[in-house]
């Protein structure tokens, strides 16, 4: 394919996204030929991006920031667990709507007070447990994407977790840990969060290659499908 | 897996190392780098340094680009999460981070404009913004823009305006040949000619526009 005289003129309008699909793929083409192209690109492309500096620059609102990752997390948490996308398409109203419905539907309200008394006796038990992971020599911390905080796994692959400035779980609702493997969770534990620094060792071990996530569920937890994300172990255990 | 010159924060991020928690204020000390590293890895705090950094001005050049607030969120918002799913193989290209950022979206935006058919840039019209200085990000950002409005006045007029339509206006070679009534070649020339001179007076000028690594 012959090429005009001035193709290395192109670099200019290439670096200033002023080519049309055609003539762009045209010069990507050439540049992967081309040295003296190749090595003047970054130069011409610095000088081109200076000129995003040129302007004046209004502070954007402040939502595009929460905006932004918000969206990056959801599309992480989406990935956890493939069916969430279908399951969060209601609005977050609608969710709560449901929730709401449903925990007074099952008289939930009523088991969840007679089960008090034994859950602060076991959460006791859970504590000292949490403890005793954390301080297990070989212990792996993995980041939680969504929330501060990390996920500790031993070599014998038991787990707790541990999330600063986790809020109390509002009332009617509890915090449930899953965990994900090939995309399939299992219920593993419920809490309460709260305190500057929540810990809660997870009922189930957690195989390598799998992902934990904690989603908000009506008291009482769910023992099928999580029914909102919240955050969840950055990568694979 | 020792990096001569990064900095002990960096190396912590470089090496997958850290603390249980950190706040912004420790990720304010990592370069942009090891920012786009953690990012890789799903730090969603590293994202938002990032944005932190780069989000004023990616919007200021949106919102130029596409005179549209809604427009332009969304276009700064389509680049961050294209940072967010691609920091990993980028990081492989070694190129510098907020060039990288601000190319896509730019990139972004001049596709938004083409296919909307909005008005397009009067050449370096402004929004002052309201308020002084109320930021050291706004203050860096001001000092950017004297350098590099400096260097474009020493431009001849005609590789100024070429420059300028194409960067902010979004328009393709061909139709500022169209516009400006002068031959494709022509246009070409004053583009190419142009960015080169513009690269020579910001590196004379001694302030590193975009900043390093």
């Amino acid at each position: 394919m012959s090429e005009p005289a001035d193709i290395h003129e192109q670099a200019g309008a290439y670096v200033l996204d002023a080519l049309d699909d055609v003539e762009r793929r045209a010069f990507e083409a050439h540049l992967d030929r081309c040295t003296i192209c190749k090595e003047e690109l970054e130069s011409l492309r610095s000088a081109a991006v200076s000129l995003a500096y040129a302007g004046s620059a209004p502070a954007p609102p402040t939502r595009l920031r929460e905006r932004i990752l918000e969206s990056a997390r959801n599309e992480r948490l989406a990935e956890v667990i493939p069916l969430r996308r279908r399951l969060a398409v209601p609005s977050a109203l609608t969710l709560a709507a449901v929730a709401a419905c449903a925990a007074i539907a099952l008289g939930i309200w009523a088991s969840s007070l007679s089960g008090r008394l034994d859950h602060e006796r076991s959460a006791r038990q859970a504590d000292a447990q949490a403890l005793a992971i954390m301080s297990t020599p070989g212990a792996r911390r993995i980041p939680l994407l969504g929330a501060k905080g990390s996920l500790v796994v031993t070599p014998d692959r038991d787990a707790a977790l541990v999330v600063a400035g986790l809020p109390k779980s509002p009332s009617g609702k509890t915090y449930e840990a899953w965990v994900v493997r090939a995309g399939q969770p299992r219920p593993a534990g419920v809490f309460q969060g709260g305190g500057p620094r929540a810990i809660f060792a997870l009922t189930l071990p957690v195989p390598r290659g799998s992902r934990v996530a904690v989603s908000e569920e009506p008291a009482g937890g769910s023992t099928t499908v999580p029914s909102k994300l919240l955050f969840a172990s950055q990568t694979t255990a | 897996m020792l990096r001569p010159g990064v900095k002990d924060a960096d190396q912590e991020a470089l090496s997958g190392e850290r603390r249980e928690t950190h706040s912004g204020r420790d990720l304010a000390h990592f370069s942009d780098e090891a920012l786009l590293a953690l990012v890789s890895r799903s730090d969603e705090q590293a994202l938002a340094e990032l944005y932190d950094r780069y989000g004023r001005a990616a919007y200021g050049l949106a919102l130029r680009i596409l005179r549209d607030s809604a427009l332009a969120e969304d276009a700064v918002q389509e680049a961050f999460m294209t940072v967010w799913r691609s920091a990993g193989s980028f990081l492989a290209e070694r190129a510098k981070a907020s060039t990288w950022i601000l190319t896509l979206v730019h990139r972004r935006a001049v596709d938004l404009v083409r296919r909307e058919e909005r008005r397009r840039g009067e050449p370096l019209e402004t929004v002052e913004p309201a308020g002084g200085e109320a930021t050291d990000e706004e203050a860096d950002l001001r000092a950017r823009r004297r350098v590099v409005q400096a260097a474009l006045r020493q431009l001849p007029d005609d590789q100024r305006e070429a420059l300028e339509l194409a960067y902010y206006g979004g328009f393709t070679q061909s139709e500022l040949a169209e516009r400006l009534g002068q031959p494709l070649g022509t246009i070409k020339s004053r583009m190419f000619t142009g960015l080169r001179r513009l690269r020579d007076l910001l590196a004379d000028s001694g302030l590193d526009i975009a900043p390093e690594l």
